[in-house]
């Protein structure tokens, strides 16, 4: 089996097309994750305390199942309950709550790591709670939430040749579907390789570089 | 915190004092930390706490800042409870609404400084005025620029906490205190964490403050010294009520009760 340059140029378009729903399907993945995790690290803090444990619950459960199984769930499953989603929809809304889990976690640590002094010195100031949130105590665990947050941005986009399982056309499905075409599968799988490095080297560097970015802001 | 049905509603005037405890108690669990104590810091007066580790020095302060809720008593500030608030003709737990429209009159300094770290030294004292006071944000440099002043800080007003020594960032933290015009200040040990050469530079602000405006203070001290120079009453707190009171001369020279001679010695023989 040799490597076949020709038939490399003729499928790198197709691929990086493919590449493009990759990087949207991480992206918008990614905002719903961050949105839903804050939300389930915030009504855990201050919700009341049936409301915090079923959150728990929620989170442990989708820490301790595979994402696939979440994956099949919302999209053959769900419509039994007549929530009818696109595999877009699904797919996008499982990852998003997936990692809303985890980050979630993140966010509920670096919210615990800011010292208590900081959110006694707020109350000496009477400070109302959404400033002592969104100007004090928000900022300093942004920074240590960073790294976290930087980690689990890379494994969702590693994530998510799984929703190619219900026909998103992101990668592994762009890249299987040529495989199975031509019957050749070394030229589109190794390029799927190549391009989830090039995708997830930088993000690494950038978040480190942001980290860094915000602490000199912050002055940390 | 049960409802407090013996209480006054507001205190009389004149002669009212400016914090009063009535009958103040604090538990954790089996732990009784304040053991209902009556205390009044009359408007204007200068008031030092000390006593032994554990006898609920920071408790007072910290009930009085309401970062810990009493569980017995009434707290009365400028005559108007801080604890409780007013529900038909009986005083009810005082919720967090209520505590905001109160908390503003007292102001606090930590023994760790507490410092938010992702502001300079000016936003630090500009934050409570603008966010809370409603000041607009010329208003409120105007006012932090000039207790920077005070302090002595104006040429740092632009540094990050992480780049001023303990001394400093107490100084800062004295400023931002005041910046809220508060009718009561607290200070809690807020020379224990410092440098011995820089402490000198955090009372002389305190003394300042004594000299030259008429600030309610309360002080949590174990510099004796330094209680004993500027004080108009000194408190010996043990178990959580106040064994002996009186002017500092007095207390220092002729202290009355055993424990309050014993804790003195005590602490001669440690320096
Ligand atoms: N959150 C808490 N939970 C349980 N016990 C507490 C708590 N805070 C304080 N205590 C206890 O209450 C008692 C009084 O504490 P407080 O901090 O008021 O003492 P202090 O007089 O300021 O002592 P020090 O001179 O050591 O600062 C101590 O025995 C302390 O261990
Ligand atoms: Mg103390």
């Amino acid at each position: 089996m040799e490597w076949k340059w020709g038939f490399t140029w003729e499928i790198l378009p197709s691929l990086l097309w493919a590449t493009k729903n990759t990087i949207l399907a991480t992206i918008a993945g990614y905002i719903l994750a961050m949105i839903g995790g804050l939300v389930f690290a915030l009504m855990q803090r201050t919700g009341s305390k049936l409301l915090g444990s079923i959150i728990r619950e929620f989170i442990d459960i989708v820490r301790s199942t595979p994402l696939l199984l979440q994956i099949f769930f919302l999209y053959y499953v769900a419509p039994e309950f007549g929530l009818r989603l696109s595999p877009w929809v699904a797919g996008i809304s499982t990852l998003g709550l997936h990692y809303s889990a985890y980050l979630s976690e993140v966010y509920r640590s670096s919210l615990d790591a800011v010292p208590r002094g900081q959110w006694e010195a707020c109350r000496a100031l009477n400070l109302s709670s959404r400033d002592t949130y969104i100007r004090i105590v928000i900022p300093q665990a942004l920074a240590t939430a960073l790294p976290g947050m930087g980690n689990y941005l890379v494994s969702m986009l590693k994530d998510t040749p799984m929703l190619s399982v219900i026909g998103v056309a992101e990668l592994m499905l762009t890249a299987n579907a040529i495989g199975s075409e031509h019957y050749r599968y070394l030229e589109p799988f190794t390029l799927v390789g190549i391009i989830f490095l090039l995708l997830s080297l930088p993000a690494a560097s950038l978040v480190k570089l942001l980290e860094n970015r915000l602490k000199t802001v912050l002055g940390l | 915190m049960a409802s407090a049905h013996n209480f006054p509603m507001q205190l009389p005037e004149p002669n009212r004092p400016m914090v009063r405890f009535m009958n103040v108690s604090k538990s954790y669990g089996a732990l009784t930390v304040i053991n209902n104590l009556n205390f009044e810091v009359a408007e204007g007066e200068m008031v030092s706490i000390i006593g032994p580790s554990g006898s609920g020095k920071t408790t007072v302060l910290r009930a009085l800042m309401t970062l810990e809720a009493i569980n017995e008593g009434v707290i009365y500030v400028d005559g108007k409870p801080l604890t409780h608030m007013p529900k038909g003709d009986k005083l009810i737990p005082a919720n967090e609404k209520y505590l905001r429209g109160m908390r503003s009159s007292i102001g606090m300094c930590f023994q760790h400084f507490n410092l938010f770290p992702h502001m300079t030294a000016l936003q630090n004292c500009m934050e409570g005025p603008v966010q809370v006071l409603g000041l607009s944000k010329s208003e409120a440099r105007v006012r932090a620029e000039e207790l920077l002043e005070m302090v002595g800080l104006i040429d740092k007003k632009d540094q990050h906490p992480s780049r001023l020594s303990g001394g400093q960032q107490q100084r800062v933290a004295i400023a931002r205190a005041l910046a809220m015009r508060p009718k009561v200040m607290l200070f809690d040990e807020v020379t224990s964490a410092l440098d011995p050469e820089v402490i000198g530079e955090v009372t002389n602000v305190i003394r300042k403050l004594v000299r030259e405006y008429r600030l309610t203070m309360l002080m949590v001290t174990h510099q004796m010294g330094f209680a004993r120079d500027i004080s108009d009453r000194v408190c010996f707190f043990y178990g959580g009520k106040i064994e002996e009171q009186g002017p500092p001369q007095e207390l220092f020279t002729r202290p009355q009760r055993e424990r309050t001679r014993q804790f003195l010695s005590a602490i001669k023989e440690a320096i």
